[in-house]
């Protein structure tokens, strides 16, 4: 969605500035654990405003449905059965979907110019028709977000619901939740508003409540509150210290200006050792030998 | 080329098919790999027909590579086997690449740094099939967990600047050894030029005889 244009922060595999003339406010999408029901009207609204459809799927025996994101769906919820004590049951349903993070690695590892973009306001957009269906952005995902469709071999996640925002409304999702676990709205805010859920939830007996916004990323534009904020793992695998990781920055960070150095190096020393040298011709002793 | 009955046979035919359809796979992946590589490069994306037939065609052509080389190396491997005369020609091929080649040990058909050449093409080539397979998102990607792509692409990134340098360096030795891309064009070369580059093999192709 290309609603927004004049205020990019950054725009992948491009050197240049980005049209970024207008600043907006920093937004964040609060998802509160704590208060979610799993009723899945997210991911109904979030179909319903973006229009696609995932296929008819099979019950697992659970509630997962779908058990996973999809190129039409952009976030699932995911159920977690977890026995912290033996015989405590708990019920830690959380929302997946794309994080949004300050420091995107999809946007990172993406080779073609434009098709990620982050604007002003924090949220990270996949371009598709500048995207060329390489799947690096897939690879360059601490939170394993982006799916590439079959259909059309292009890269689709959460927007963000960037044109909703970008026309002052809220996402869909949050539009749609009935019990008011989503909250959006300036970082700030929901930052804000997160530490009185969490002061809320100590009081009750949740000594480590907290929010998720992992600074390995440099913070996400979706935060968490989580009743658990020590264990984030334990809400179906949400990692725990997520950051882009080494090897996606050594290919690439270090390794795309010191491997262009070096072709460029080689080329200017080829070409020095021939102005210095010169050729390696057949001697004039053997030229002569062969002469008759 | 004047038609010369003294020349010496250097490469059949076959041979020389094989070395420019390896050689020209790899140009096109070399310019589709920096594409994808780094901004400052993607404008060659445009000589494949964008980004898109970029990134469906390299892979592709990887696999024409794949086949082309893997002929080659069948072909040249036995020729390609360095013996220690080999490795003392290369102690000595810097003052070589300094004007002075009267220590030189006498090349057979091949010198040590080709044969050395070939071997390093040969492990990165497979580094690259290798790291590529894994890399390829529309028909492989998914068989492998995110740690293992991630390592590919570093893998398939540092191999492929290492071979584009190590087939520029072969493409400069080429050119500034007069007379060796006709060797490889034609297939014949002087007897002249075979005595001073690879008097072993001179030596060997004409029994003896000056």
């Amino acid at each position: 969605m290309a609603l927004q244009s004049l205020d990019i922060t950054r725009r992948s595999a491009t050197t240049t500035p980005s049209p970024s003339q207008r600043q907006t406010i920093e937004v964040a999408k609060l998802i509160d654990v704590t208060k979610c029901i799993g009723c899945k009207a997210c991911q109904v609204a979030c179909m319903e405003w973006n229009d696609t459809r995932d296929a008819v799927g099979a019950n697992h025996g659970v509630l997962d449905n779908p058990t996973d994101l999809t190129e039409n769906s952009w976030t699932v919820m995911r159920y977690a059965e977890v026995e912290l004590e033996p015989g405590k049951l708990e019920w830690l349903i959380r929302k997946d979907g794309c994080m949004h993070c300050a420091n995107p690695g999809c946007l990172k590892a993406c080779p073609a110019p434009g098709a990620v973009v982050q604007y002003s306001n924090g949220i990270v957009d996949f371009h598709e028709e500048n995207c060329i269906g390489c799947g690096y952005c897939i690879t360059g995902c601490p939170f394993n977000i982006p799916r590439l469709s079959r259909k059309d071999s292009k890269v689709y996640k959460c927007t963000l619901c960037s044109d909703r925002v970008a026309a002052g409304l809220e996402p869909a999702c949050v539009k749609t939740c009935p019990t008011g676990a989503l909250v959006f709205g300036s970082k700030e805010a929901m930052l804000h508003h997160a530490e009185e859920r969490i002061a809320d939830l100590k009081s009750r007996g949740f000594a480590k409540a907290g929010v998720y916004d992992p600074k390995g990323v440099d913070g996400t534009h979706v935060i968490y509150v989580l009743h658990h904020a020590d264990r984030p793992e334990i809400y179906s695998g949400l990692p725990k210290d997520p950051s882009i990781g080494a090897m996606v920055e050594l290919w690439k960070g270090a390794a795309k200006p010191l491997a262009s150095l070096a072709l460029g190096a080689v080329a200017a020393g080829a070409f020095l050792h021939y102005v210095t040298k010169g050729p390696n011709e057949v001697s004039e002793e053997i030229e002569k030998e062969f002469e008759e | 080329m004047k038609r010369d009955p003294d020349k010496l046979d250097r490469y059949t035919a076959p041979e020389r098919v094989n070395h420019w359809l390896v050689a020209f796979a790899f140009i096109l992946l070399a310019l589709s790999g920096l594409a994808l590589f780094h901004p400052a490069f993607y404008p060659l994306s445009q000589l494949f027909g964008g980004g898109i037939w970029t990134r469906i065609l390299h892979p592709f052509i990887g696999v024409a590579l794949i086949f082309s080389f893997g002929s080659m190396f069948f072909r040249f491997r036995k020729l390609c086997v360095l013996t220690p005369a080999d490795w003392e020609w290369l102690r000595h091929a810097r003052e070589m690449m300094g004007g002075d080649d009267r220590n030189m040990p006498e090349a057979g058909k091949l010198n040590g740094g080709q044969k050395l050449l070939f071997w390093l093409l040969a492990a990165c080539m497979t580094l690259l099939v290798l790291s590529g397979i894994v890399m390829w998102r529309a028909y492989f990607s998914f068989l492998f967990p995110p740690g293992v792509i991630r390592l590919a692409a570093v893998v398939h990134a540092a191999t492929g600047a290492g071979m584009i340098s190590l087939i520029m360096g072969h493409i400069y030795l080429a050119i500034w050894t007069k007379e060796s891309i006709g060797a490889m064009l034609y297939g014949k070369v002087r007897r002249a030029w075979a005595k001073q580059h690879h008097p072993a093999w001179f030596r060997e192709m004409t029994g003896g005889r000056k």
